[in-house]
């Protein structure tokens, strides 16, 4: 992949002093789905944590575009294009739906798109749009995750990174919003840096798969590859 | 009846000043879990340089002025080099920092102007005017009414409608997640401080000239008022800080109208200990419990 | 000394007398002046070792021990004119009412003391301010029995007869003062070190933990509240005595943060600490007035600077410990004392504090750990510095 979007190289990064990911690489290309598993406690939430800054990298690059990430704030991860749907979603429960998407483009000095991107998530999400004044404690799980997904779509990012998004949900809300992911990616060209527990689903709309065991990078390749391999399924999935 | 209706409405414009006052204190408690002990002191500062501004410009709007930007300089310099520095782990620190701050600042002001007890002009008459007979509100009454009620609509105006408020309560609420969304969640506190400053000394010039007369330590009384009220409201909500605010102004003109002026500030006491005994998560608090 | 190592109570008695014979002698020394700043220190050392126990130890604060002081004084007061009107001189008539003045303030702290257990740093802090604020409001409505801003008169009696008649009289008051510190010390150093102060540091750290492991929670933070006012208390009632006389002014918003400030910036939690903020009270305006007056500035700002200039300092001082070395002067001094023996402070085993202890600032709270049994000043009677057993080194597990 010679132009990918998002580029990490021996990406080594953790809290204090031993490091949860070792030397990590990736790459996504624009405009696919990537799909980061593994089991519990193999670094995947920190390596999107990593990704935006919030935990800090002792060695290694990460490249959004070609452009060196190193030293950019967390706040200002979201004007380089990314996304990030935290793990549990992290809708702010005191402010309402409204107030929720209206922050995720705050940041936007195209205050009529951020409008527009707005009216847009409540077409995708007609729940939300019923329910724009309720605060965000007021909203069952699946309409948190339609929130958590569509205030990080108001930034109109190029790269979204979603941490668990099927986490807590019914499988048929989880299905429709991998369904949602394949459509964003089709119709608007969306990259997306996807972290499951849920494999098989994950798997299924992915372009691309990598696993993760004890921080490292065990398998990367296209998603229908990985999924047939058996023996990588038993070794580090558990299924 | 008429005496009733005179310390009622006193009450009420006394109140609405601690409201006030009580509302910087949630302003900075809701963002950072720091009671701001070091408020009044701050405030006293702010009250001193209206005070100069006004004695040197001859002109009383000058030096409210100058005391309301001055506390916006004052509440970012406090926060940006003070208490973000501060260990937050334990509760305990924040206040110990705040309370030498505390010392810092009687101390500077005792040296720059001495402990005499400063006469502050204002500028509507406090003579009452009487309606229907009965002596009433003084336009100065009005006037703190009219300020206040100013301030309070335009904080809620500025939370609720402006895209820097929303970041506001956001930063305050989920600082990791607003990070994620762009916000500068440091800069954000350091508004939070300055904007709780600038209210906490637009309140000090209100009632310093008429209560007390500016004085390092004319503060120290409004900032016990202003806690007990914030405290009566649940230190949480800005609504209960007002409301909590008028409950105080209330408690203090019916004590001193009905009984005996020195016994207010002893009401006042009986009434914070009674809501944090009684009701610790404030009178109008929800009944979750408080995470402090 | 390996008896003395392992068995807490001797080794507190020994370093009591040791230090009374130490400020014995120094009474002898001193010129009257200083003998009279030696007994306020004295006097301060009572409320400070309370309140270092109180807040280093469970973690509440309190801005209020001005207000418990003024207290302990205003019962002195009361309780020794009626003495005096019933005929009761010399040491009956002060044991007696400073008796009076430590049960008088206990029952204050006991009110408190149930208000604190239920709440948490910044309520407690605020309930306690406003009773300092309220300190002469309270004088001047009960003016009829507390005499208003005036305050009342203390009768001291002179120094016994057997003393000499010759005796100076600021002696007699250094050794009664002394007498109570260092008494208040060794309660508070065997308390500090026994099952009660082991309980106090586990509720600090973890208070669901603390419960869980069978500590009566609220049981033992009004006990820590009810102790920390008898000491105010008495401190309080040693100042009447020194002051003979007592007055709201005495007990001001700023004397309580001094208080406060002086545990502080002596190193939260330890004793020793307590004895160093108490010392600092006394001589810190004392240099700082001094200051001023080599100042060559005009005396309109000489007159502005007493008094005003040390306040800041103060407060410069404690914003500088919060945030530059959290264990305060004792802490540095085990550090300093560990560097001199060339041992690294990791050599003392883990620390009882964990990274989050939250009434811990930092590491060097607790003058009581391993390492620090070196002589660290010339306050030995206050220096709780000795090594524990390990066991106390848990706090949490402490079931028993």
């Amino acid at each position: 992949m010679p132009d990918a979007l998002l580029s990490v190289r021996g990406l080594t990064a953790g809290y204090g002093a031993a490091p949860v990911l070792q030397e990590v690489d990736l790459e996504v290309a624009p405009g696919s789905i990537a799909a980061v598993v593994g089991a519990n406690g193999a670094g995947k939430t920190t390596l999107l944590r990593a990704l935006c800054g919030v935990v800090g990298a002792t060695a290694g690059e990460v490249r959004m575009d070609g452009t060196d990430l190193r030293g950019v704030r967390t706040q200002d991860m979201v004007r380089h294009g990314i996304a990030h749907v935290p793990e549990g979603r992290g809708v702010i429960t005191e402010l309402t739906v409204e107030e929720n998407l209206r922050l995720g483009h705050s940041w936007r000095r195209d205050k009529a798109d951020g409008r527009k991107a707005t009216a847009e998530v409540f077409e995708l999400f007609e729940p939300l749009a019923r329910r724009r004044k309720s605060a965000g404690h007021q909203l069952s799980g699946g309409e948190r995750q339609m929130l958590a997904v569509g205030r990080a779509l108001v930034a109109r990012p190029r790269l979204l990174l979603l941490d668990e998004p099927s986490l807590g949900l019914a499988p048929k809300v989880t299905a429709q919003i991998m369904a949602l992911l394949r459509r964003l990616r089709d119709d608007t060209g969306l990259t997306v840096l996807l972290v499951e527990q849920n494999v098989r689903s994950a798997l299924s709309i992915a372009d691309t798969g990598v696993v993760l065991s004890l921080g490292r990078v065990v398998a990367a390749t296209d998603a229908a590859t990985l999924a047939a391999d058996e023996d990588l399924r038993h070794t580090y999935l558990g299924f | 009846m008429d005496r009733f209706l005179f310390l009622t409405v006193d009450g009420l414009a006394r109140g609405a000043v601690f409201a006030a006052f009580a509302l910087a204190l949630v302003l900075i408690w809701r963002g950072t879990r720091i009671v701001n002990f070091a408020q009044g002191a701050m405030a006293a500062a702010t009250t001193y340089l209206g005070y100069s501004v006004t004695a040197a410009s001859d002109s009383y709007w000058l030096g409210l002025v100058a005391a309301v930007f001055g506390g916006l300089v004052l509440g970012a310099i406090v926060e940006r080099g003070l208490m973000r520095f501060v260990d937050v782990r334990s509760p305990l620190n924040a206040v110990i920092v705040a309370l030498g701050l505390v010392l810092v600042i009687h101390s500077i002001l005792g040296i720059v102007y001495g402990s005499r007890y400063r006469a502050m002009q204002v500028p509507f008459s406090r003579e009452s005017i009487e309606i229907g007979g009965t002596a009433l509100l003084s336009p100065y009454d009005l006037f703190v009414f009219g300020t206040v009620l100013l301030v309070m609509v335009g904080l809620a105006l500025v939370f609720t409608r402006t895209d820097i408020g929303l970041r506001m309560r956001a930063a305050a609420f989920a600082p990791d997640m607003s990070r994620l969304l762009g916000v500068n969640v440091g800069r954000m506190l350091t508004l939070s401080w300055a904007l709780a400053a600038a209210v906490g000394a637009l309140a000090a010039m209100l009632v310093v000239p008429t209560e007390f007369g500016a004085h390092p330590h004319s503060t120290d009384l409004v900032f016990v008022y202003a806690f007990t009220a914030a405290v009566v409201g649940g230190l949480d909500s800005p609504a209960g800080a007002v409301v909590g605010g008028l409950v105080v102004g209330l408690v203090l003109s019916y004590v001193s109208g009905y009984a005996d002026g020195d016994l207010s500030a002893v009401a006042i006491l009986v009434l914070l200990i009674g809501v944090l005994l009684l009701r610790p998560n404030g009178l109008f608090a929800s009944t979750t419990a408080r995470q402090v | 000394m390996a008896y003395l190592r392992t068995h807490t109570l001797p080794r507190h008695l020994l370093l009591a007398v040791l230090a009374a014979l130490l400020l014995l002698l120094l009474t002898y020394l001193l010129p009257p002046y200083r003998n009279y700043q030696l007994a306020t220190a004295g006097a301060y050392v009572c409320a400070t070792a309370g309140l270092t126990v109180l807040v280093g130890l469970t973690g509440q604060l309190s801005l209020g021990h001005g207000a418990l002081m003024a207290t302990g004084a205003y019962a002195y007061a009361l309780v020794s004119d009626k003495l005096v009107d019933g005929g009761t001189t010399g040491i009956p008539l002060l044991v007696v009412s400073l008796v009076a003045a430590i049960l008088a303030t206990m029952v204050v702290g006991f009110v408190l003391g149930l208000a604190g257990a239920r709440l948490h740093g910044p309520y407690l802090a605020g309930l306690t301010l406003t009773l300092v604020i309220v300190v002469p409001a309270i004088t001047t409505t009960f003016a009829g029995t507390l005499g208003g801003d005036q305050g009342l008169s203390v009768t001291v009696d002179p120094p016994p007869v057997g003393l000499g008649a010759a005796f100076p009289f600021e002696r007699w008051q250094a050794w009664i003062t002394l007498t109570a510190a260092i008494l208040t010390v060794f309660v508070l150093a065997n308390v500090v070190h026994g099952r009660p102060g082991r309980q106090m540091r586990a509720i600090r750290d973890d208070e669901v933990a603390a419960r869980l492991s069978g500590i009566d929670v609220a049981r033992t933070k009004v006990g820590a509240f009810v102790l920390s006012a008898a000491t105010a208390g008495l401190g309080g009632g040693l100042l009447a005595v020194l002051t003979q006389s007592v007055a709201p002014g005495a007990f001001s918003l700023t004397f309580s943060l001094f208080l406060l400030m002086a545990v502080v910036i002596g190193g939260l939690g330890s004793l020793a600490g307590a004895v160093w903020g108490a010392i600092l009270i006394v001589v810190l305006p004392d240099l700082a007035d001094s200051l001023a007056e080599a100042m060559p500035v005009s005396s309109n700002l000489a007159e502005r600077l007493d008094g005003n200039l040390a306040i800041g300092v103060f407060g410069l001082i404690v914003i500088g410990v919060m945030l530059a070395v959290p264990g305060g002067i004792q802490g540095l001094l085990v550090a300093l004392v560990r560097r001199l023996r060339g041992r690294r402070p990791a050599a003392s085993g883990p620390a009882d504090v964990g990274p989050a202890g939250p009434a811990a600032p930092g590491p060097g709270v607790d003058a009581d750990r391993p390492d620090a049994s070196g002589p660290s000043g010339p306050e030995p009677a206050a220096d709780p510095a000795r090594p524990r057993t390990p066991s106390s080194g848990s706090p949490s597990t402490t079931t028993e």
